[in-house]
């Protein structure tokens, strides 16, 4: 098995799976039903996404592992998602302000990946990118919406904004894999992408009325599985059913 | 207006609903139609809302990333639901807010089935196959209603009902056929659901308070027993098919009547449900109203948020 090649897919995907759980913790409780909906909708497109990388993970391990074992049977240090989108629902402010930092990292990355020499890997990013795009839309249209709307919604936004900054940095770490993929052609630097993503993310938030935060402590080690508390409990509730009834189709 | 001219508008309007005229938003209405509607029309509206709750408890666990992605689309569709019968009632010149405080202060009713819990991943699917399967029974014979705007919202509601309806009675199927495990989930959630799904149509002809003036404006076209006995007649075989047993020990094929006979429903149960004593109605009462109130501060910043806006454009348009 091409074990470098299993493991970024999984890094890319993990990303998808784990904030797709956290936005689903949302439906039905959202601020508006036009929000309910584009929350929704934004993790029916992640785990949509899901599916593709992980069937194609299921097929280069060439065993008779399912896109399922993949998602709901690893151990919490197996996960190989950044920090960032694990983090909980604390209010709406800080959803939309998880979404919109790591949407603009995620529309960079897809566009890159579109070029990759893996033609599987190049047509999900090319699916993807559009969902993507829409994605960054909604969030970033947020993210103006409360930092440029009342006091309070400022005040909610900008408290988000420095709370969830921390785990940026992280996004733009490298893994074994993406070394390894890098130099094949299949990969994405993902190093290149950082400094455009923090041109944009300042603009937004300049426009905004909102402070680009100036901490330079930042938290990593989600891409190594090492995680926050928070994500054992979203994968308690993500692979229940699996552990609970093993080996059974649904 | 003159008494004897309403009474002539009312004439005419009763003549254009018996020749299956639609009636739409600007013309005249006679206010008990209007109101009629919006009870009725706001009612349905609710139930998608509230409907959404004892589903979404089950998205974070379903069992498979296909099952989790259906059921995020199932509930997004009821939330869809729920916006275009909304606005359906906007036409009559009710504001959506309105319609939230009459639900939130227990005014407005919702269909008291969301009242039971989801306890088990099998209510996925009796939900599916059992409540959706009784919602497009009432909700077909109202793709002809009288009332343009809710006629068409009831078209594209039903297409999608019986899409959601297959696909519980797909979940429930792939259970009664699985391991033994399975099978008493299916068992279980049947058990639990299908009386529920029987007092969904509505209580008995006898009781029904609002079925003559219904039928005359085609809000109604069958009576509650009559739709409660189609449910029946189509579900039973259904339940066959798959090895599930209807837990009715009453049941009976009628020859002669060529339908099922059933016992006895408890209507006691029912009424204590629809009065707010049922296993949820606290529950979902307090996540409806605990969503909108947490959320006005959302709604407030893009309203400030909008107007803002506007006001930027006009000063450059000067």
């Amino acid at each position: 098995m091409k074990q470098n090649l299993y493991n970024y897919i999984l890094g890319i995907a993990d990303n998808s799976l784990i904030l797709g759980q956290r936005l689903g913790e949302l439906t039905g409780h959202g601020p508006s039903l036009e929000t309910d909906i584009a929350c929704t909708n934004i993790s029916l497109d992640l785990f949509g996404q899901v599916r593709s990388y992980f069937q194609y993970a299921a097929k280069i391990a060439g065993d008779d592992r399912t896109e399922d074992d993949i998602a709901m049977l690893r151990k919490e240090r197996e996960y190989k998602s950044v920090l960032l989108v694990e983090q909980p629902n604390t209010n709406f402010a800080y959803t939309m302000a998880r979404q919109f930092l790591f949407d603009v990292y995620h529309l960079a990355f897809l566009a890159e990946l579109q070029k990759s020499t893996d033609l599987t890997l190049s047509a999900i990013a090319n699916k993807c990118i559009k969902e993507v795009s829409y994605h960054e839309r909604f969030s970033s249209d947020w993210i103006k919406r409360l930092g440029d709307g009342t006091e309070e919604s400022k005040a909610k936004m900008q408290e988000a904004m420095d709370g969830l900054w921390t785990y940026t940095d992280e996004l733009f770490h490298q893994t074994e894999a993406d070394k390894a993929m890098v130099v094949e052609g299949i990969g994405v630097d993902v190093t290149k992408l950082k400094d455009a993503y923090y041109t944009r993310v300042s603009a937004v938030l300049e426009e905004s009325t909102l402070e680009t935060p100036e901490s330079k402590w930042f938290q990593k080690g989600g891409k190594e599985g090492i995680h926050t508390e928070h994500l054992g409990y979203l994968l308690a509730e993500l692979q229940y059913m699996q552990r609970a009834y093993p080996n059974m189709e649904w | 207006m003159s008494e004897e001219q309403i009474k002539n508008l009312e004439v005419q309007f009763e003549a254009r609903i018996a020749r299956d005229e639609k009636i739409e938003p600007k013309d005249w209405m006679p206010e008990k139609y209007r109101k009629t509607h919006i009870r009725q029309m706001s009612q349905h509206a609710h139930s998608e809302i509230v409907g959404m709750l004892p589903e979404g408890n089950w998205i974070t666990r379903a069992p498979s990333l296909r099952r989790k992605v259906a059921l995020l689309a199932k509930v997004q569709d009821e939330a869809g639901h729920g916006l275009y019968l909304y606005s359906a009632c906007e036409t009559l010149g009710v504001s959506r807010d309105e319609l939230y405080e009459q639900l939130h202060s227990g005014k407005a009713k919702y269909s008291s089935i969301f009242n039971y819990p989801t306890i088990t991943w099998a209510d996925m699917g009796a939900v599916g196959w059992l409540v959706d399967g009784a919602a497009i029974i009432n909700q077909v014979p109202l793709c002809n209603t009288s009332y343009g705007p809710y006629a068409r919202a009831m078209v594209r509601v039903c297409k999608e009902e019986s899409f959601h309806q297959r696909q519980g009675f797909e979940i429930m199927m792939k259970l009664a056929n699985g391991a033994p495990e399975q099978k008493e989930l299916a068992q279980d959630a049947l058990n639990r659901w299908w009386w529920p799904s029987l007092m969904m149509l509505g209580p008995t002809d006898a009781e029904s308070i609002h079925t003559e003036q219904s039928m005359k404006w085609k809000l109604k076209r069958k009576s509650n027993d009559d739709l409660r006995q189609q449910f029946i007649d189509q579900t039973v075989p259904q339940a066959e098919l798959i090895g599930l047993t209807i837990p009715d020990p009453d049941l009976k094929w009628n020859e002669e009547r060529q339908s099922y006979d059933f016992g006895e429903i408890n209507w006691d149960e029912f009424w204590q449900v629809v009065k707010g004593h049922g296993p949820m109605n606290k529950e979902r009462m307090k996540a409806r109203v605990g969503a909108w109130e947490e959320g006005e501060w959302v709604r407030d910043a893009a309203m400030a948020y909008a107007e803002k806006k506007q006001a930027r454009k006009q000063k450059q348009a000067i």
